[in-house]
């Protein structure tokens, strides 16, 4: 993203860390980062290595050991902690929603303590079902142990958008979600992202699920050392390090097919005058999804843009920068 | 020491939920009957006249609601200040005491009650509360300690109080946990109240005492038939309670 309100820093990292009472080592050590506005950020590495750690000292969940932590350029390490939760959503894997009170209840919860009047909240309730996908006629009486677990989840993003914070902090949301379920929910929270546009801080284990969403990821390391903060794209085509490396695992040169779009490596791919009927890709398709529409669809040559390529140009453009020193 | 709450009873089909109060029913109508049909000396028609009986059974009542109120608003603040993370050192002691309160004989603190301090209603009270404590604060303690930590974790992240917390999460969820244990001292204290007789302070125990006293087997009946009918019927309304007042969806 180019445009400058991306450009402005959401959320700034000073030497944050934390040391639990008692423990010999630091959960987090001194960490310093800087995520933009409306950015998709994933942190992903091994269990233990302190990603919940530094997802919950965001909203003061967890006090820092020492550090600052800046939101919307407000040094927010020492302000009201219940005031600054209420202006960001928190989504956690267990979802927690209150097993007493109504699916509109649960949602209702923070424009309550915000202040808004009933029929605000009312309005506001349905408006979110529907942007998660739960059609609120049905669904607004619930109570959570009437839902499935991703209907549960479903409700759980939905409580978090419900006063409209500008950040989301995500913890594994959608791990105890059966896969199939989980890649429907995840596609759908990227189309979501793309309309509401907030910055979101994502933790997960799964270094997929953080390629598939991340605008940019962080992969820690064991003891909490961050090995690499970089698009997906860089990730996969330059690794950091050895750590990295053997995390993103096998077939990098195959996973970065589904990160780059056939419009930029069309640029960098030689066309071609052979003659033959073309399959036609828009230009923000990923190649991995046209190349499998080549494959079953017998095409050698694909046209994008008004540029004729072949189907092996079209591989090794996508892949010919990576560099893999090992 | 054992934390482990006293067991919400195992919820009746709605279909036979009448069968408890038709028992009491019964068993006042048997007595009723026995006592019109029986032939009884001067003594025992004395002690089952109709105002006696009703006398007894108040005085009964009485004892066991105005304790089991104080053990309440005793129990459960005392109960709600345990569950809380910085109370956890003084936990252990609290029950200890609350623990010993329940495994004393109440006999034994209702004689020394009124000879330390001296009869009456108020010393009745005082031994139901210790004896009753028990149930009360450690189903408090556990009703709150067993509400799901996601749950906790889900309100703090949004931004709830710990004093909205407690009023809008955890009490709702301890809410049926908490009922169970105040259904426990109320069968308890329906049954232990029968010694106040001891301090002089009436109660259906009047009647079994008396009985057993002057070797009148109708009476000592009565007395404890009475008070068998009237722990079923506390019986029954603590558990409608319990389903009125727990909240929908857990
Ligand atoms: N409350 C706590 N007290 C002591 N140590 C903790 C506590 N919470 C987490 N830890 C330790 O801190 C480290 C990081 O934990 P966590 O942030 O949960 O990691 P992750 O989310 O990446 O799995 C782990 O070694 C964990 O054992
Ligand atoms: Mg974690």
């Amino acid at each position: 993203m180019s445009d400058s309100v991306a450009t402005e820093s959401m959320i700034r990292l000073v030497e944050v860390t934390k040391r639990y009472p008692n423990t010999p080592a630091d959960a987090v050590r001194p960490l310093s980062m800087e995520i933009r506005r409306g950015e998709f950020v994933v942190f992903v590495g091994p269990s233990g290595c302190g990603k919940t750690t530094m997802l919950r000292m965001i909203n003061r969940l967890i006090e820092p050991t020492a550090g600052q932590i800046w939101i919307d350029g407000r040094d927010v390490t020492h302000t009201d902690p219940d005031e600054l939760r209420r202006h960001i959503g928190y989504v956690i894997q267990q979802v927690g929603l209150m097993p007493h009170m109504s699916v509109a209840r649960n949602i209702s919860l923070v424009p309550e303590m915000l202040g808004w009047d009933k029929r605000r909240t009312a309005a506001r309730v349905d408006e979110l079902l529907d942007l998660v996908g739960l059609e609120p006629g049905t669904f607004r009486a619930r109570y959570p142990k009437q839902l499935s677990g991703g209907q549960q989840q479903r409700v759980g993003v939905a409580r978090a958008l419900a006063a409209d914070p500008p950040l989301m902090l995500m913890d594994e949301p959608f791990g105890a979600i059966d896969p199939i379920a989980r890649d429907r929910l995840q596609d759908e929270f990227l189309a979501l992202q793309e309309r509401i546009r907030k910055t979101i801080v994502f933790v997960t284990h799964d270094i997929d699920e953080a390629l598939k969403l991340g605008d940019r990821i962080a992969i820690f390391a064991e003891g909490s050392r961050l090995a690499q903060f970089d698009t997906p794209r860089e990730i996969l085509s330059r690794p950091a390090d050895d750590f990295v490396r053997s995390f993103i695992g096998e077939r990098a040169a195959i996973r970065l097919l589904s990160v780059v779009t056939v419009g930029e490596v069309a640029g960098r791919a030689p066309a071609t005058d052979r003659p033959g009927e073309a399959l036609s890709a828009q230009p923000e398709e990923p190649v991995s999804a046209v190349l499998d529409r080549m494959l079953t669809q017998n095409r050698q040559i694909l046209e994008v843009g008004g540029k004729r390529v072949l189907a092996q140009d079209l591989l090794f453009a996508s892949t010919g920068d990576r560099q893999d020193p090992a | 020491m054992s934390m482990v709450a006293v067991n919400q009873a195992e919820e009746p089909k709605a279909g036979s939920r009448w069968i408890l109060p038709l028992i009491v029913v019964l068993l006042v109508a048997a007595v009723a009957g026995y006592i019109a049909g029986a032939e009884l000396d001067s003594i025992e028609s004395r002690a089952l006249e109709a105002s006696n009986i009703v006398e007894k059974t108040w005085q009964h009542v009485r004892l066991v609601l105005v304790s089991t109120a104080v053990v309440i608003a005793l129990g459960v603040p005392l109960g709600i200040v345990l569950s809380r993370r910085w109370a956890r050192f003084v936990r252990p002691p609290v029950l200890l005491v609350a623990n010993a309160g329940q495994a004393v004989p109440s006999v034994g603190i209702l004689v020394l009650l009124a000879i330390a301090v001296g009869v009456g209603f108020r010393m009745a009270v005082v031994a139901l509360v210790a004896y009753a404590l028990l149930p009360i604060l450690r189903n408090t303690i556990v009703g709150l300690q067993q509400v799901d930590p996601a749950v906790i974790d889900a309100a703090r992240g949004m931004g709830m109080s710990p004093a909205r917390l407690l009023w809008k999460v955890e009490l709702p969820l301890a809410v049926p946990v908490m009922l169970a244990g105040i259904r426990v001292a109320l069968i308890l204290n329906v049954g232990v109240a029968t010694l106040a007789t001891f301090t002089n302070a009436g109660g259906l125990g009047d009647l079994i005492e008396g009985g057993i006293a002057t070797n009148r087997m109708p009476v000592l009946a009565v007395g404890c038939a009475l008070t068998i009918a009237l722990a079923l019927l506390v019986d029954w309304l603590a558990g409608t309670a319990e389903r009125a007042l727990s909240p929908k969806g857990i």
